[in-house]
C-alpha cells in the first residue's frame, strides 16, 4: 500500500488524473441531460417529426430511450475509469 | 384450489427462503453488521441494490401512476433512473474510497465537525422513518387482500421476518435477502405483462409490444397500440396518451426525483459492500441493468391495463353501450370488480339510472354535449385507486390463479427489501454515529455490534407502529423524502468531494438552510406538519408555479449557495482536510483506509 506524503509529481499526476476524471462527467452529464430533459421533455418537438411506434420519438425516449442510454454512460464511465486508474497507476 | 390457499403457499415459500439466508448470513462484526464485511460480488450488489430501491412505490404503484396521467408521469421513469447516473459519477466511488460506514460519517469527517453529523442524522432519520411508513403500510395492503389477514397481523408477519434476517444478519443478511426478494419481484411484475402483451399484441416482450401494433382479434387490428389507446381516450374526453403539458415543470420534477435518488442514504450505504472503488462503478452499472429490468416493463403494463380496463367498460366500443352492472355483478371476467370493491379502493355508481356503468371524463367541457345527447349524468366509475391496477392486472386479464399468487409474493418482497435497507440507515446512523461517535467514543466492538442489532429492533417497532397508525400525511411525506433528500444529504456529499474550500460553517448552514426552505415549502402549502388545515398559501400562490413536490432542486440550489457564501466568508479547511479531499478522489490506497477499522 502507498503510504507515502505526495511527492510533486505524484500530486501532479493526481491532479491530471481528476481533470481527466472531470472531463469524462462533463460530457456523460451533457449526453444524460440532452436524452432525458432534452429528447424526452423540452426538445420533444424538435424530434416529434419522427415516427416510432405508434408516437413520436420523444415519447420513446421518455418512457424507454433515456433508461438505455444511463445505462450505456454508466458502464462506459466505470469501463473508461478503471482503465485511466491503471494509466495513472492509481489502482487498488 | 382455493385462491387464498395457493397465495400463502406461495408467498410462505418465499419466507422460508429469506429465513434460511438469515440462518446462513449471521454477522459477527461490525463491519458485517455495516457493510456485510466488504465482500460483496458488484453484480450481486447491483441486485440487491435494485432490490433496495425497487419499493412498494415501483413495484405496486408506478404502472398505475403512468396509466392513469401518460406521457407527463414518464418523470417517475426517467427520474427514478436517472439518479443512478448521478450516483455512479458524483458520488458512490469517492464515497467507498472513504471506506468508512455511513452516510453522517462523512459528512462529520470531512466538514470536521460533530455538529455537521448530527445534522446529517437528524436528515438521514427523517427521510427513512418516512419512507419506512410507506413500504409497511404497502406490506400491509399486500397480506390483508391476498392472504385475507387483518391488516394488524398482516404487519406483525411482516416486521417479524424482517426482525428475524435484519437483526441477526445486519446488512450481510440484509444484502442476500434483498438478492432473493430481487428475483422474486421480478418474477412476479414480468410473468403477468408477458401474457398481456401476448393477448394484446402478440409480442412476448412487454417494453417492444408498447410499441407495436394490435393482435388479430382484439378489436384495433393493425393499428398501432399506443394509437388505439390514444383514440379511446380522445373518445372519452381524456387527453391522449401520448401528449404532454407544461414541459419545464416535468423536467423540474424529473430532476427533483433524479438529485433525491441520488442522495438517498439507504441507498448510498449499498456501495460501500463492495471490495474495491473500481467494484463500486460496475456495480452501479449493474444496478441500473435490473433496476431498468422493471422499468422499461412499467409503462407497457401502464398502457396495456388503462386500454384493458377502458375496453372492460366500452365491450361495445366507445359508440356503442356501456358495461350493464347486471355485467359487472354476474359475468366471471368482471370478478376482479367485487373482488376490489370489497377492499373499498375501486366503486361505481349508475347515478341515470340506465342500468349501465359509463366511464369518461365529466371534467372536460366538450363532453357535456356527448353527456347531454345520450342521457348521462357524470362519470359512473367513481372511485378507482391506482394502487391496485399492478395487483389487479393479473385477475383483469384472466391469468391462472398461480399468477395472482406470484404478485402477491413479488409486492410483499418489494416493500421487506425496501423496509430493511432503510432500517439498516438508520439503526447504524443510531449506534455509529450517535452512539459510537458523539455519546461513548470509548465503546467495544462487542457492544457496538449489540448496540446496533438493539438500535435495529427499536427501528423495526417504531415502523411497525408508524405502519399500523399511519399519520393521515403519508403520501405528501414521500415529497418530503426526495425533497430532503435533494436539498440536504446530495449536495453536501457532492461539495464534500468535489470542492476543497466548502468548510465546516459553510456545510452545516447550506444544510440548514436546504432543510428549512424545503419544509417551509412544503409546510406553507401541504400544512404545518403537514396538519390538515393550517396550510397558509394555496395552489394559484405557487412560487413561479412550482408545486411543494418538484421543490427538491431549488432547495438544492439554496444548499449549494448559502454553503459557498458562508464559507468564502469563513476559513479555509485546514490541510488535513484538503488532504482527506485528494486521497477520496483516488482509488489508491483504499484497502489502507479500510484496514483502519
Amino acid at each position: 500500500m502507498t503510504d507515502q506524503t505526495h511527492g510533486t509529481s505524484t500530486g501532479a499526476r493526481d491532479k491530471e488524473y481528476w481533470s481527466a476524471n472531470l472531463r469524462l462527467i462533463y460530457w456523460s452529464l451533457a449526453i444524460w441531460a440532452l436524452s432525458s430533459f432534452g429528447f424526452g421533455i423540452l426538445l420533444r418537438p424538435l424530434v416529434s417529426g419522427i415516427q416510432f411506434g405508434g408516437t413520436d420519438l420523444g415519447f420513446w425516449f421518455a418512457q424507454q430511450g433515456s433508461i438505455l442510454v444511463f445505462l450505456v454512460l454508466i458502464f462506459n464511465y466505470a469501463w473508461q475509469m478503471n482503465r485511466l486508474d491503471r494509466k495513472f497507476g492509481v489502482e487498488e | 384450489m382455493d385462491q387464498t390457499v395457493l397465495n400463502i403457499i406461495v408467498v410462505g415459500l418465499s419466507f422460508a427462503l429469506y429465513f434460511a439466508i438469515a440462518i446462513w448470513a449471521r454477522a459477527g462484526s461490525t463491519s458485517e453488521f455495516y457493510a456485510a464485511g466488504r465482500g460483496v460480488n458488484p453484480v450481486v450488489n447491483g441486485m440487491a441494490t435494485a432490490a433496495d430501491w425497487m419499493s412498494a412505490a415501483s413495484f405496486i404503484s408506478m404502472a398505475g401512476l403512468i396509466a392513469f396521467v401518460g406521457y407527463n408521469n414518464s418523470s417517475f421513469l426517467m427520474g427514478w433512473t436517472g439518479g443512478y447516473v448521478l450516483m455512479a459519477m458524483l458520488l458512490a466511488p469517492y464515497l467507498r474510497k472513504f471506506g468508512k460506514f455511513t452516510v453522517p460519517e462523512f459528512i462529520g469527517d470531512r466538514f470536521y465537525s460533530t455538529k455537521a453529523r448530527v445534522v446529517g442524522v437528524i436528515c438521514l432519520i427523517v427521510i427513512s422513518v418516512t419512507y419506512v411508513i410507506g413500504q409497511m403500510t404497502g406490506a400491509g395492503v399486500a397480506f390483508s387482500r391476498f392472504l385475507e389477514l387483518d391488516q394488524f397481523w398482516g404487519l406483525i408477519i411482516a416486521s417479524a421476518v424482517v426482525f428475524v434476517y435484519a437483526v441477526l444478519g445486519g446488512m450481510k443478511g440484509i444484502t442476500y435477502t434483498q438478492v432473493a426478494q430481487y428475483v422474486v419481484l421480478i418474477i412476479a411484475y414480468t410473468i403477468p405483462a408477458v401474457f398481456i402483451s401476448l393477448q394484446l399484441t402478440g409480442n412476448a416482450i412487454p417494453s417492444l409490444g408498447l410499441f407495436s401494433t394490435m393482435a388479430e382479434g382484439t378489436g384495433g387490428q393493425g393499428d398501432y397500440l399506443l394509437v388505439t389507446l390514444d383514440q379511446l381516450l380522445v373518445d372519452l374526453g381524456f387527453s391522449a396518451y401520448t401528449t404532454g403539458s407544461t414541459p419545464w415543470l416535468m423536467a423540474l420534477f424529473t430532476l427533483s426525483l433524479m438529485i433525491g435518488t441520488a442522495g438517498l442514504p439507504h441507498v448510498i450505504i449499498r456501495f460501500f459492500t463492495v471490495p474495491k472503488v473500481a467494484d463500486a462503478r460496475w456495480s452501479a452499472g449493474w444496478a441500473l441493468v435490473f433496476i431498468a429490468l422493471l422499468y422499461v416493463t412499467a409503462p407497457a403494463v401502464g398502457a396495456m391495463a388503462r386500454l384493458n380496463i377502458t375496453e372492460q367498460f366500452w365491450p361495445n366500443g366507445t359508440d356503442g353501450a356501456a358495461v350493464s352492472v347486471e355485467t359487472i355483478e354476474t359475468d366471471p371476467d368482471y370478478n376482479w370488480m367485487l373482488t376490489w370493491q370489497a377492499t373499498g379502493l375501486l366503486g361505481w355508481e349508475d347515478k341515470n339510472g340506465d342500468g349501465l356503468i359509463q366511464y369518461y371524463n365529466d371534467a372536460n367541457p366538450d363532453m357535456a354535449a356527448v353527456a347531454a345527447e345520450n342521457g348521462w349524468e357524470g362519470n359512473e366509475l367513481t372511485n378507482f385507486n391506482r394502487d391496485i391496477l399492478v395487483l389487479a392486472n393479473p385477475e383483469i386479464a384472466n391469468l391462472p390463479g398461480w399468477v395472482i399468487a406470484l404478485i402477491a409474493a413479488g409486492g410483499i418482497a418489494a416493500a421487506l427489501s425496501t423496509a430493511a435497507g432503510l432500517l439498516l440507515a438508520i439503526s447504524s446512523a443510531i449506534s455509529h454515529d450517535l452512539i459510537k461517535s458523539v455519546i461513548n467514543p470509548a465503546i467495544s466492538e462487542k457492544s457496538e455490534l449489540l448496540a446496533a442489532r438493539i438500535s435495529m429492533a427499536g427501528a423495526i417497532v417504531l415502523a411497525t407502529y408508524l405502519g399500523l397508525n399511519p399519520p393521515g400525511f403519508a403520501a405528501q411525506v414521500v415529497a418530503l423524502a426526495f425533497g430532503l433528500a435533494a436539498a440536504t444529504l446530495f449536495p453536501a456529499l457532492m461539495m464534500g468531494i468535489f470542492s476543497k474550500r466548502i468548510n465546516a460553517a459553510g456545510a452545516t448552514w447550506g444544510m440548514m438552510a436546504g432543510l428549512l426552505v424545503t419544509c417551509g415549502y412544503l409546510f406553507a402549502y401541504l400544512g404545518v406538519f403537514f396538519i390538515p388545515g393550517t396550510a397558509f398559501l394555496t395552489a394559484d400562490q405557487y412560487l413561479f408555479g412550482i408545486p411543494p413536490t418538484h421543490f427538491g432542486p431549488i432547495g438544492a440550489l439554496v444548499n449549494f449557495a448559502v454553503a459557498y457564501a458562508v464559507s468564502m466568508a469563513t476559513e479555509e479547511p485546514p490541510q488535513e482536510i484538503k488532504d482527506l479531499v485528494e486521497s477520496v478522489r483516488v482509488p489508491r490506497g483504499a484497502g489502507a483506509a479500510q484496514a483502519g477499522h
